[in-house]
């Protein structure tokens, strides 16, 4: 009798498979049995009266909804919509404009800013939004001991120490003290001037949780973000979606436009064009450049490309011989073809780079003129360092594809041939991410390809973190140490005249020019797509994209 | 029967401890801080330290281990390094969603590749038998992200009838009760919502299910023309039985031990398989998980990760052991 148990399970899986089966095909020919769950997708898209629902892919998750805690775009890109900060960038640079702070002085000596804040702005639990919410959260962020930091769950606030200078306590912590003047008004009185700190508040790192929230959800405030912004958090299905809805007493009327904003994880490039293709999201970011062309030319999408916010470089350790000699580094700027780069791996969507900072930074010199790709002045350069007698150099390449450099082996091989060219014979060294970022610290390779994503859109957090003297050992991975440069970025640093600031910049970016530490290879100006239909989008450089003008048309 | 399944579930203990010190120790043999890799190449030396001491790094590892087996004897997987959050619950939905994904691809690879084989076996050397071989030579080579992206352009790019991506539409997430959506959506008596997760599945069903449709049709036919050739077979045709009854009957039965056990392998490779398919696919599944974790060394996830996969393996090892039984009464443990 046991026969019939193998024939029946057989059976049962056929019966099975032919449900999935019909009813797939069923529900594929006949939509409108479907029922309301179809619809919901595709309301968006008809009638002005309908709903608008638009759908947001992108290539991973968000790490936590408490961006302060995280340091991943893909955290705060969706954060960005639920939370405000004090100040905020303009929608497609990072010109400071007005946030949660209406307006704002600063002191004469630079050490005391005082915030004047909106008044009448509710955080999406209904509580009200004031100057002692603002103070919460900095002191959340600046006080391990704090009883919203969660220290003993693993939340730490590594942004905040960096642009700040450390945390309560530090000698170097840039924050003496912050008053509440009255519920509408905020004083952050500075231990020393910074330069960069109205472009540091506008970092959506900075923006306020209601304290209420941190109160209710504890260290679950990752899951359950309560902010000010133009929309709420409904739900976050992990590694696949987030679903905001739009918060009808936002503070600026009229806006959100849309009722519905919904961020999917696709990780795949080419499976997120044809999710786009398909209809199923309406706008796609991270496209491989070589569809570019197909998408430009199609009816019914439409190509966004990103403004410049990174540098993908190829650095050298000026300590070591024969990268000590300026003529060397000026022979190896002149041997490498960045146009090439441009061409080979971004088919064209990319800035090739002459200084370190991107173009439309403020104090970005663009007077200085590129090294011109000439390998025979190349090779004059060697003669007359007397290192033309075969040189033979370590390339270190990078295991990872960042935005800024998509594809590293490529570059790598397109620079060995370069400098081949020239005589130098280079070497690949692999290493695994992590270990590849600490042995670079230390010195330990001679060239080596790496790069740097802006987060305040302030040239200090270039030039200060890659290439100042006191961060030999860290990030200044060139090791190179300039006592007039350092001084420069110092001064720099601590000017709050943003006029004298960005001389200052260009001063710095011609002495640099002359010293050659690495050579800058491109700026990448990474794309998005989306359809027609999406009317008001405009990436943003951070990749946060601010999403309240944003609506579908019919 | 129920003293060999005790015993058989007892064994599975030091099968798993033995999982935690190995994957512990492969963990930690990776070259490469968390820390570092977390925070990325714009993090500072400071930064990368507290990190590390927030997130207990630097406890010798002897300690590390002690505290994560303590940890676990309490069934307490522990916390993710990077999201903080309680891995125990944010480790079933992606194994269900891979469970289901691995059901689904399963039923389909089972009745296919079992009637096409014994189809073959029945039709040698027919121009059906010659197809459906070549047919499972051609699926048991193609590349799994290749079949799946044409899928994609195929199935919803250019015809539009079914979705490329996730696992219900965008925008109406379920309320998950088992986190098997299937059974969510009955649960909830929402017939519509069942209908578009079927839809969801059957692309992702069929990438991931070919390579298993192709293995298990080869095995069932060798399997078939092995038992056809068999005294009893001629016996019973002898008796004048029907062909049809001859085969699922009498031939069937005991053609089926061999492919059984090449069905519970399958099953299991799969399991951890299947992150080609949830990657493009976008399925938030378990595979996708772990590889994330290893991306991002978050060590305390990599070893909850591995362990469950390992720990459903041996489940469904012990599933179609006990299956063996019930088609061969001549088996006995």
């Amino acid at each position: 009798m046991k026969w019939k148990y193998s024939f029946l399970v057989t059976l049962m899986l056929a019966f099975l498979f032919m449900i999935a089966a019909c009813s797939g095909d069923g529900g594929a020919d006949t939509a409108s049995t479907d029922g309301e769950s179809e619809e919901e997708n595709t309301e968006g898209d008809s009638g002005s009266d309908e709903e608008q629902v638009l759908v947001y892919a992108r290539g991973g998750d968000s790490t936590s909804l408490d961006f302060a805690s995280v340091s991943d775009g893909e955290s705060s890109r969706v954060t960005k919509n639920i939370y405000d900060s004090l100040l905020d960038y303009e929608r497609d640079s990072f010109d400071v404009v007005p946030g949660l702070a209406h307006d704002w002085e600063v002191s004469d000596d630079g050490l005391k800013y005082t915030f004047h804040l909106e008044e009448g702005v509710t955080f999406h639990d209904g509580t009200d939004f004031n100057a002692e919410a603002v103070k919460i959260n900095f002191e959340r962020w600046a006080d391990p001991e704090h009883e919203y930091a969660f220290k003993d769950e693993g939340y730490a606030y590594p942004l905040y120490g960096t642009m700040f200078g450390g945390y309560k306590g530090d000698e170097d912590h840039i924050i003496k003290e912050i008053n509440v003047v009255n519920d509408y008004e905020i004083e952050f009185v500075l231990k020393e001037p910074q330069g960069s700190f109205l472009q540091n508040m506008a970092m959506h790192y900075f923006a306020i949780t209601s304290p209420a929230a941190l109160e209710k959800y504890g260290p679950d405030i990752g899951e359950n973000p309560v902010g000010t912004g133009p929309f709420q958090f409904v739900s976050w299905t992990k590694d696949d979606q987030i679903v905001l809805e739009k918060f009808e007493d936002y503070r600026k009327d009229g806006l959100p436009k849309l009722d519905k904003l919904i961020y999917e994880v696709i990780p795949e490039n080419s499976a997120r064009l044809i999710a786009l293709r398909s209809g199923d999201v309406d706008i796609i970011d991270g496209v491989n450049p070589d569809d570019a062309s197909g998408i430009k030319s199609e009816d019914g999408l439409k190509l966004y490309v990103r403004g410049e916010n990174n540098v993908g470089y190829l650095g050298m350790n000026v300590e070591k011989e024969p990268l000590d000699d300026k003529l060397v580094r000026q022979a190896i700027n002149h041997a490498v073809d960045n146009e090439s780069i441009v061409e080979a791996l971004y088919a064209g969507y990319a800035t090739p780079a002459v200084n370190l900072i991107p173009p439309n930074y403020m104090g970005y010199n663009d007077e200085i003129e590129g090294y011109e790709y000439d390998p025979e002045r190349a090779k004059e350069l060697l003669a007359e360092a007397g290192k033309d007698d075969g040189l033979e150099l370590d390339l270190w390449v990078m295991p990872v594809s960042r935005p800024y450099m998509p594809d590293p082996e490529t570059v790598a091989e397109i620079v060995q041939n370069n400098l081949k060219e020239v005589g130098i014979k280079t070497n690949i060294v692999r290493e695994e991410w992590a270990p590849y970022l600490e042995k670079t610290s230390q010195g330990e390779q001679e060239l080596f390809l790496l790069g740097w994503s802006g987060s305040n859109g302030d040239p200090d957090y270039f030039f200060g973190s890659l290439l100042h003297g006191d961060n030999i050992g860290g990030e200044n991975r060139s090791f190179y140490q300039n006592e007039k440069v350092d001084e420069l970025i110092d001064q720099a640093a601590t000017e709050i005249d943003q006029d004298k600031r960005a001389e200052l910049y260009k001063e710095i970016q011609t002495l640099l020019h002359e010293d050659a530490p690495g050579v800058n290879l491109v700026h990448s100006t990474p794309l998005a797509a989306a359809k027609s239909a999406v009317k008001g989008f405009i990436p943003h450089p951070s990749t946060n994209d601010p999403m309240e003008e944003v609506y579908m048309e019919n | 029967m129920t003293a060999y399944i005790m015993r058989r579930l007892l064994q599975l203990i030091p099968v798993l401890i033995g999982m935690t010190i190995i994957t512990f120790a492969i963990v930690h043999l990776i070259p490469g801080n968390p820390a570092q890799t977390i925070l990325g190449e714009t993090a500072s030396q400071e930064a990368i330290a507290d990190l590390e001491e927030n997130m207990g790094l630097n406890e010798p590892y002897p300690v590390q281990y002690g505290f994560y087996i303590t940890d676990l004897m309490q069934g307490d997987l522990g916390t993710s390094l990077r999201t903080k959050s309680e891995i125990s619950s944010e480790i079933w939905p992606r194994l269900a969603a891979t469970l289901e994904l691995t059901f689904f691809a399963m039923v389909f690879a089972i009745f296919i590749g079992v009637n096409a084989g014994i189809i073959s076996a029945w039709k040698q050397n027919s121009w059906f038998d010659f197809l459906a071989m070549m047919f499972a030579l051609v699926g048991v080579s193609m590349p799994v992200f290749w079949l799946a992206l044409m899928e994609q352009l195929v199935f919803a790019q250019e015809l539009g009838w079914l979705p490329a991506f996730g696992r219900e539409l965008s925008g109406d997430p379920i309320a998950p009760i088992t986190h098997f959506y299937v059974l969510d959506s009955l649960i909830h008596l929402d017939f519509p919502r069942a209908l578009t997760v079927l839809k969801h599945l059957i692309l992702p069903s069929i990438a991931l299910g070919t390579i298993p449709m192709a293995i298990i049709a080869r095995m069932t036919r060798s399997s078939m023309l092995e038992v056809m050739q068999s005294d009893y077979i001629r016996t019973v045709r002898a008796k004048g039985s029907g062909q049809f009854l001859v085969i699922y009957k009498h031939a069937l039965k005991n053609a089926t031990i061999p492919v059984l056990t090449v069905i519970g392998l399958q099953t299991g490779v799969l399991l951890g398989g299947a992150i080609l398919t949830e990657t493009i696919f976008s399925w938030p599944g378990i595979g996708r998980y772990v590889f994330e974790a290893i991306n991002y060394r978050d060590y305390p996830v990599i070893q909850s990760g591995i362990l469950v996969i390992a720990f459903f393996f041996v489940i469904i090892n012990l599933i179609v052991d006990i299956l063996y039984t019930y088609i061969d009464p001549r088996i006995k443990y």
